[in-house]
């Protein structure tokens, strides 16, 4: 949800981070996303083709990179996973959910080579 | 560790392993964090630590809000509810029976969102607690800035918990904090027990889950038993109250936790 919204502000830090290197193209971006960040992915993948036009991350690809959320599983222990499904990716019995993040972060853009 | 790069996050060494497992001095660094190294092909990789780039600023203006609402609530001896769940679990009937108990022993009021009518508020107004209505037109949730709107038209004293009933709605409630004390989940027993595993980031952090209209629960073939454990699973911590507004079943239990929220009261 609010996709747009934040690729607006994601488009407004590209921007500005751009600007002072001199970068006259991106050819990725990546984000860090939190489980419970209620950001979609793909959803904001189809925003960000479309608001990108015109700046300079139009035709850059948009990387995820999921942050694990901690589970615990009865049999297994503690265990580190990256969909909210509570099951257990080893044994099948039920997950607790101990920690999953609800940030949106941009960590890391490459800029285009020539 | 950055997991972009698998470089330590240390501000006074900052040597990354590229692709090829050799270390290499970042190339370029700034004062805004951004550093870069020289990959395998030669292209440069950007990136930067900790959480420098959060891209929510719409989400972190929320913030702000509730954080005031909050220091607000605090000043005032407010205890702040915010009560999200689908449309029809019940919230509103539960307001009523429990102010009709509570209020005015313990000064109660109510913040109430929807996107038209003020059915509800009318439907509150008879207990004699102060009740505001929201419209929030289309918007699918209330944010913070709504609510301090709103806290502006209550009385600036006598309250000691504030109700704030959301849209019904389980998704988008959960990305905004409206400053409240404690996040109440509401599930009613003709949603089925499997809610809390399909809506997590709404149930996760709870204080309380609300399993409502128990008198439906046999009719509607509800797993009381499911539903708790799905709750356990989610929300780790949350309390958990079976009840029924229309019977009274198991509002003992759910006013008698209210009041022990109340300072002084243990």
């Amino acid at each position: 949800m609010h996709e747009a919204a934040i690729c607006e502000a994601l488009l407004g830090q590209l921007t500005t981070l751009a600007a002072r290197r001199d970068w006259p193209r991106l050819q990725e971006v990546r984000l860090r996303v939190g489980l419970l960040s209620g950001v979609a992915p793909e959803a904001l993948e189809f925003a960000f083709s479309a608001l990108a036009a015109g700046t300079v991350a139009e035709g850059s690809a948009l990387v995820f990179e999921t942050e694990p959320a901690r589970f615990a599983c009865i049999t297994c222990g503690e265990i580190d996973h990256d969909r909210l499904e509570f099951v257990c990716p080893r044994c099948g019995g039920p997950l607790r959910l101990l920690h999953a993040s609800r940030d949106l972060f941009l960590c890391g853009v490459t800029p285009s080579s020539g | 560790m950055c997991r972009d790069c698998g470089c330590a996050e240390s501000e006074s060494f900052r040597v990354h392993s590229t692709s090829s497992g050799h270390a290499q001095a970042p190339f370029a660094t700034a004062d805004d964090g951004w550093h870069a190294h020289t990959a395998d092909d030669g292209s440069h990789s950007w990136h930067r630590h900790g959480n420098q780039g959060h891209v929510q600023p719409i989400l972190d203006a929320n913030q702000r809000q509730a954080e005031s609402n909050r220091t607000l609530f605090n000043e005032r001896g407010i205890i702040a509810f915010n009560l999200v769940s689908s449309p029809g679990s019940g919230k509103t009937t539960l307001l009523r029976r429990t102010l009709e108990r509570l209020h005015p022993r313990i000064g109660c009021a109510v913040i109430v969102g929807d996107l038209e009518t003020q059915a509800d508020a009318e439907a509150l107004r008879p207990t004699g607690a102060p009740v505001v209505q929201i419209t929030t037109g289309t918007v699918c949730h209330l944010d913070a800035r709504m609510v301090a709107a709103a806290l502006e038209t209550l009385p600036r004293t006598g309250i000691r918990l504030l109700f704030i009933e959301n849209v019904g709605n389980l998704v988008c409630p959960a990305s905004f904090d409206l400053g409240e004390a404690h996040r109440i989940v509401l599930l009613a027993s003709t949603e089925g027990e499997n809610k809390p595993l399909k809506y997590p980031p709404i149930f996760n952090g709870a204080e309380a889950v609300v399993l409502s209209k128990t008198d439906l629960a046999e009719p509607a073939g509800f797993d009381r038993v499911r539903a708790r454990a799905a709750v356990a699973q989610v929300a780790p911590g949350a309390a958990i109250f079976e009840l029924s507004s229309r019977t009274g079943e198991g509002l003992d239990a759910w006013i008698a936790h209210l009041e022990a929220l109340l300072p002084g009261s243990r």
